[in-house]
């Protein structure tokens, strides 16, 4: 009974989705309903299954088993790791789902909506579950199609679907270097099964390069899937979904994806520490750029995509830097409650403002919307890393700790997570202060209004979390974590004065700002690489094709197809004067060859 | 004076060329078509004339040759009878038997 819970958890979203396809186009609470059933269903089964034990027996069947060389299981793991996974994704999965109700309720496309959401939840559950990395790469790669679904939802419009080409073409490369990690893996060990790779550890650690190499190809999994630099692009522009998926899948749990394979991959990567070098470094410049790229964007969502890709980066550095794989999870704990509450927050603004993105067109939100405003300022305080001492909002007690240790372990960096937290401060008051303080800048700010209670309620169930979800008492039941010892006390008042320091900026640009006071091209342009991926994409990937097109056309086509077919037909074209169409001569021929032949046979 | 293999060859050998002759030259089709039953026969003579001249070690002719003249000649009665047929077909169909009007299969 126990070992088919976790595949009823799986596959109950995967029904919902089938049911919605079919029958979700003629009622539209059916589909919601569906949708919103098995995400509840979802949710208590992984808070009953939180309580289980770990399992220790293997819970799989063969896919593929070819002799004993080669075999794919299908199977799923229970161990604290997906156990936690499971909650998060649950918890935030149907409060995003009840939101939708009031997000999607005038919209195009409900139940292809809904749809999209269930099988979105199916895959990312698939990837919580999976107990090998072939399988983790399929529900990967299912997780990929979903977030293009949802992405390219409103898909009659331009920008929308180059978005959800564009996911799904910079996912695509990370996830080829994901698969040659992996073979790579199995080429050495002759297995894809987690709990058999972490056997063979000695095995893996002789190989040397070979082992740092596959690992960091590996990471390039999460590369692209949680958008660190250099294929964050993609993430930021994800944003023409609807809000509440770029809240559920952008910022709270498919961009996470890549930290819980990371971690679920965190013993092999713990005896290899070059490779976590790089995965620090990583994860430490993108939460860097990521956060500046934030300061001057003007789009709601932009700025809380920016600032994901930041603390995805603060999680990677995690990886880098934490003896174990409580740290980064902890903080994706955190950061999954109090950014997809600002997302909602955002959502509830967005709906409000008539669909207007631009913070610049907002202002004095705070009496019309009093709830989003309370709920934004527990989000900024959150996502800030607001507190001091034993009190504080959930993030600080997450992101200080991958502070601390990366102050241990590779101090540069540190430093540098460190100075991101001050920018995080101004980036996110910055948003909070243009849209709800100041005078309104256009008429729609003018006749804002609260959203409906259906998306509220949500708001305020998130609140809750993001406050207190990282409080040491309720940290216990989660995780096992470890603060440095080396590490000068100071650094925790560096980190509060960082922050007062960044919300005290943010107060004095922009409290009363009219129109941005502080102009920076090079991060209001996210340092040109998009530009310089335009450029590539013309000009590299464009001659490519040029290159490929002239090939086809005249190697391929012409010296390949049709210089034989030409031979051919010359040679018919000869050939044929031989048909006289007299028998006679047909005899004459047929004599003469035979005279001939034997004349050849004698003459040998 | 007994004739010897090669008085046979000979024999065999003209009636080939004969027949080859026929084949070549010969406009008619039914006259061609008895060209080829000559040729046959010629090859059908040397055959016989082989069998006879060389023996087996208990001096009696090597039947081989003599079977394969009896196969030869079912089968070219079996050739014949289609020829025939066929002949009789195309003279229904283009009311001739002249070879040089029968040239419609040239490019």
């Amino acid at each position: 009974m126990a070992a088919s819970i976790p595949w009823i958890i799986l596959f109950t979203p995967l029904v919902a989705a089938g049911l919605i396809l079919l029958f979700g186009k003629y009622s539209k609470p059916l589909s919601a309903g569906l949708a919103i059933a098995a995400a509840g269903i979802c949710c208590v089964l992984s808070w009953w299954l939180f309580g289980q034990p770990e399992a220790t027996e293997p819970n799989q069947f063969y896919w593929i088993q070819i002799s004993d060389l080669f075999s794919i299981p299908i199977g799923v793991t229970i161990d604290p790791l997906s156990q936690l996974m499971l909650v998060v994704v649950n918890t935030i999965a149907p409060i995003v789902f009840v939101y939708s109700l009031g997000y999607m309720a005038r919209e195009k496309g409900y139940w292809r909506y809904f749809a999209g959401l269930s099988l979105f939840l199916f895959s990312m559950l698939g990837i919580v579950l999976a107990d090998n990395f072939v399988m983790m790469f399929i529900f990967w790669e299912l997780v990929g199609v979903s977030s293009y679904i949802l992405i390219g939802h409103y898909f009659d419009r331009d920008s929308a679907a180059k978005a959800s080409k564009q996911a799904f073409l910079v996912n695509r490369i990370g996830d080829f270097g994901f698969m040659l990690g992996i073979l790579m893996l199995w080429a050495v060990t002759g297995t894809v099964v987690f709990r058999d790779l972490f056997t063979q550890i000695p095995l893996l650690e002789s190989q040397g390069v070979y082992l740092v190499i596959a690992c960091v190809l590996v990471f390039c999994g999460t590369i692209g899937k949680s958008a660190q630099f250099p294929l964050h692009v993609w993430l930021p522009n994800s944003m023409e979904g609807p809000t509440p998926v770029s809240s559920l899948l952008h910022a709270a749990t498919m961009v996470a994806a890549g930290v819980y394979m990371l971690a679920r991959f965190f013993p092999i990567l713990d005896v290899v520490p070059p490779a976590r070098e790089v995965i620090a470094w990583v994860g430490g410049l993108t939460c860097l750029f990521a956060a500046l790229m934030a300061t001057q964007q003007d789009d709601i969502k932009r700025i809380l995509a920016y600032s994901t890709i930041s603390q995805l980066g603060y999680m990677v550095l995690g990886v880098g830097v934490a003896p174990t794989w409580d740290i980064p999870m902890f903080h994706l704990f955190t950061h999954a409650f109090f950014k997809c509450l600002l997302f909602l927050c955002a959502g509830s603004v967005i709906v409000s403002m008539h669909h207007e993105q631009n913070i610049w067109k907002m202002g004095a939100l705070k009496n019309k919307m009093p709830f989003t405003f309370i709920c934004t300022i527990f989000g900024a305080l959150a996502l800030s890393g607001a507190g001091f001492g034993p009190i504080g909002f959930s993030g600080f007690y997450s992101k200080d700790l991958i502070i601390v240790w990366a102050v241990q372990n590779a101090p540069i960096l540190g430093w540098i997570a460190a100075l991101t937290a001050g920018i995080t401060a101004f980036y996110t008051f910055r948003l909070l202060f243009v849209v709800f303080l100041g005078g309104p800048r256009s008429d729609a700010a003018k006749h804002a209004s609260e959203s409906p209670l259906v998306m509220v309620i949500p708001l305020m169930l998130l609140a809750l979390p993001a406050m207190g979800a990282g409080w040491p008492f309720i940290e216990r039941i989660f995780f096992h974590v470890v603060e440095p010892e080396h590490v000068p006390h100071f650094v925790h008042y560096v980190l509060f004065a960082l922050f007062l320091g960044g919300l005290g900026l943010a107060w004095a640009f922009y409290a009363r700002a009219e129109k941005d006071p502080v102009s920076i091209p090079l991060f209001a342009h996210r340092f040109y690489i998009d530009n310089v991926y335009d450029w590539m994409v013309k000009n590299i990937q464009g001659g490519l094709a040029n290159l490929s097109n002239w090939a086809d056309r005249w190697v391929v086509d012409l010296l390949v197809v049709q210089t034989p077919s030409k031979i051919t037909w010359v040679c018919g074209y000869v050939l044929r004067f031989l048909q006289l169409g007299n028998i006679q001569a047909y005899a004459f021929f047929f004599a003469a060859g035979v005279v001939g032949l034997i004349y050849l046979l004698i003459a040998r | 004076m007994t004739p010897t293999l090669a008085d046979y060859l000979l024999v065999s050998g003209i009636l080939f060329t004969i027949g080859l002759t026929g084949v070549m030259l010969r406009r008619n089709i039914i006259i061609i078509f008895m060209g080829l039953e000559l040729m046959l026969n010629a090859s059908n003579l040397s055959l016989v004339a082989f069998s006879r001249y060389h023996l087996t070690a208990v001096g009696l002719p090597n039947y081989s040759g003599q079977v394969l003249v009896f196969f030869i000649i079912t089968v070219a009665a079996a050739e014949v009878a289609v020829g025939l047929a066929i002949i009789v077909a195309l003279y229904r169909a283009r009311q001739t038997t002249h070879v040089e009007d029968l040239n419609s299969m040239k490019f």
